[in-house]
């Protein structure tokens, strides 16, 4: 799940999340940026390096949380593949770990990917695949084809070896049939650009494409015929002030003044969500709407969010 | 030295009206005051990523020149229809002047994007013989170190912020910086992963380039610290392994040659931390509304006194304002109940009503989060910036922005 900055792309993970968590199912969402932000949607303590249970899908399901980081990410995958005990804890003195996982380009985002990757591959004792769905959280659009094309990240680097060799692994399934990226964006015009050069970016990257979520959709409370008759002036003050009059606010000209004024704003608003809709229908891909939720996000909000995605054949 | 040097005695700087003293939520900021104010040298706009930063950044420097201010600003990674109503048509990394921009008053107005790799390249170029800058060039370690190391846009802002304020030039008639082509810069912050990033990109450059590692691995050459060898060698063999024998060769072949810039980058480090926390620098923190952005706002805030770091205040941006607001939101939903059964006119006013009923509970969310904000930070001063109901595509809208700023 990519998404501009402000769009809402932590939410909207997580609302798939739950959606995906149906019957049965596991799904593991993860995040690797280091905000917390699945911790605070649920209203749980942050989040360690460590998968944990943190709620229950819509049909039954579970959803398992981790906070993907990259430091213990690598000393994971040093323990797991190369048994450096002693080793690794030098590496670790020496500031080798630290220069790796801030420092070395590249590597920070093979690290996180490929804990994901460890994660999708990893079977039960009875030899299933552990989670049914993975789900993450990852960075904003401008980054996103350059996160998941880390086989790219690190050609220029490293042309053999082991790290090299893991970034083959993560790009093979990063481009596989299994994975897809989703994109959130909101109706206004930066979000929908940047939208469409990150698909363009990622097709090119042979990354796959999956739906464009458009969060944060306002209904309007005003019929067409209503924003006809705001903005070609029909409606005006004296006759809004008429029809207050016909409740308990009263007849106000200064108030009918103000409320044609939101109206009038409200109607741009408007007419800038339908342009940028009719941009995103040009898009090959399904577009997704979820509605606005004027009383912020809590729980409650959460699963609305999961069953109208579900209800939408995302799940 | 910091912003705090700018207070007179016994009154806050000059910028803040009301407040001192610490009265919670009194202390707004005059964004005029600080744009006109000589003294003022360089802005840096920081803020999480969607909050209208860029635009914050370009409106503040349009207004500051068309208020007879020599200004250039910086911006990292503009929307194309903002570079393009500043003019600014391609990334090349040079200032390039916004047409007619503060040309009556007697300002001028500059506006670039920033480049990162090229002004690496150029600060390699600048600090290396010919023979050693194409060598560390061309070395596949420094490629994707100048263009993907997670600090490395935040260091090139600063890198090429300390080089537009050095930079020399004519300069306006009368100006507070003799001989200085710009008298104010103003710059917008890359939409960094965590929030201050740019605060520790020098430090953390500097680090890797000055680090017991890097000197590890410059050690066999220099000679001494040949005790280490063994557990050196430890550390080798397991890089070796995990990254292949071929980038550790990279990385030394690419610290030898880069050996002798050190000091020069720990300067530079150093002299352009101490340009950020100089008196003429004023930092404004953009946020938006919400409980993320307001979350990273006060982080930021923390985070810079902290650092000693000359904060002038808060702008929230896209702050939803009502002309109707006298009429409270339950109100105006039971008058909309009311009329729905009625006359066309009657359904048509019951939708305005909804829509002012709406708009309200949205008012009142961001007035708490602004509330709670300087519940916690009383002396921070803020500014609100109304939210426009289109996007922002020429420099009228940006001179908007720059009257909402200052209204």
């Amino acid at each position: 799940m990519t998404g501009k900055g402000g769009t809402g792309k932590t939410t909207v993970a997580a609302a798939l999340a739950i959606s995906l968590a149906t019957r049965g199912r596991k799904v593991l969402l993860c995040e690797v940026e280091g905000r917390q932000g699945i911790a605070r949607l649920f209203d749980v303590p942050p989040l360690p390096y460590e998968e944990r249970e943190i709620g229950v899908g819509h049909g039954g399901g579970q959803v398992y949380a981790l906070a993907i980081d990259a430091e213990a990410a690598l000393m994971e995958y040093l323990a797991m593949y190369y048994k450096l005990g002693r080793a690794g804890k030098a590496l670790d003195k020496f500031g080798v770990i630290d220069f790796a996982t801030t420092i070395a380009p590249g590597v920070r985002d093979v690290l996180l990917t490929g804990k994901v990757y460890e994660a999708g591959r990893r079977r039960d004792k009875d030899g299933g695949y552990s989670y049914d769905a993975i789900v993450v959280d990852a960075p904003p659009t401008g980054r996103i084809s350059r996160f998941l094309n880390v086989n790219n990240e690190v050609a220029g680097l490293a042309k053999v070896g082991p790290i090299r060799k893991q970034a083959d692994a993560v790009t093979t399934m990063m481009q596989g049939r299994r994975t897809a990226v989703h994109l959130v964006t909101v109706l206004e015009e930066m979000p929908v650009q940047e939208t469409l050069d990150a698909i363009a970016d990622l097709r090119s990257a042979d990354l796959g494409v999956g739906n464009v979520i458009v969060n944060q959709v306002r209904q309007s409370p005003l019929t067409p015929p209503a924003q006809d008759a705001i903005g070609s002036g029909r409606l005006d003050a004296a006759a809004i002030s008429a029809s207050l009059a016909k409740t308990s606010i009263g007849a106000s000209a200064e108030l009918g003044v103000g409320l044609l004024e939101e109206g009038a704003a409200h109607a741009v608003r408007q007419e800038l969500q339908t342009d940028q809709r009719k941009v995103l229908a040009g898009v090959d891909t399904q577009v997704i709407e979820l509605a606005y939720v004027s009383e912020g996000i809590d729980m409650g909000a959460l699963y609305d969010l999961a069953l109208s995605l579900r209800e939408q054949g995302l799940q | 030295m910091t912003g705090q040097a700018r207070t007179t005695p016994g009154a806050g700087p000059a910028w803040v009206r009301g407040g001192t003293g610490g009265g919670a939520g009194k202390a707004s900021l005059d964004v005029d005051a600080l744009l006109t104010d000589p003294d003022t040298q360089i802005i840096v706009c920081c803020g999480s990523g969607g909050v209208g930063k860029t635009t914050t950044a370009a409106a503040l420097a349009l207004r500051a020149a068309e208020q007879g201010r020599t200004v250039c600003v910086l911006t990292i990674d503009p929307a194309r229809r903002l570079a393009q109503s500043m003019g600014l048509t391609e990334l090349d990394n040079v200032p390039r002047p916004v047409a007619e921009a503060g040309a009556e008053g007697g300002g001028s107005l500059d506006a670039m994007m920033l480049d990162m790799k090229r002004t690496f390249d150029e600060v390699v170029e600048a600090h290396a013989s010919p023979e050693k800058a194409k060598q560390i060039l061309s070395n596949p370690f420094y490629v994707a170190l100048s263009s993907s190391f997670a600090g490395t846009q935040e260091y090139m802002a600063m890198e090429k912020l300390g080089q537009l304020y050095d930079e020399a030039g004519a300069g306006a008639a009368g100006s507070a910086r003799p001989g200085k082509r710009w008298d104010l810069i103003v710059v917008d912050t890359p939409p960094s992963r965590s929030a201050l990033d740019f605060l520790d990109a020098p430090e953390r450059l500097s680090s890797l380039l000055d680090g017991r590692f890097i000197k590890l691995l410059l050690a066999p050459a220099r000679g001494p610290a040949r005790f280490l060898s063994a557990r050196f060698a430890i550390v080798t063999n397991a890089l070796n392994k995990v990254l292949g024998a071929q980038v550790l060769s990279d990385v030394q072949t690419f610290v030898a040659a880069f050996d002798t810039l050190f000091g020069g980058f720990r300067q530079r480090a150093d002299a352009t931390f101490a340009l950020l926390q100089a008196e003429g620098t004023a930092f404004l923190v953009v946020a938006a509304p919400d409980p993320d952005a307001m979350r990273e706002a006060a982080y930021f805030v923390e985070r810079l006194t902290h650092e000693d770091m000359p904060l002038a205040g808060l702008v929230v941006n896209r702050v939803t304002d009502l002309p109707a607001a006298m009429l409270d939101a339950s109100e105006a939903a039971s008058a909309a109940r009311t009329l729905d059964s009625g006359a066309e006119t009657d359904q048509q006013v019951a939708g305005l009503l909804r829509v002012h009923a709406e708009r309200m509970l949205v008012r009142a969310r961001e007035q708490k989060l602004k509330r709670s904000f300087s519940a916690a930070h009383p002396a921070v001063a803020t500014v609100s910036v109304p939210a426009l109901a289109g996007d922002v595509h020429d420099l009228e809208g940006l001179r908007q922005i720059g009257a909402l700023l200052t209204a």
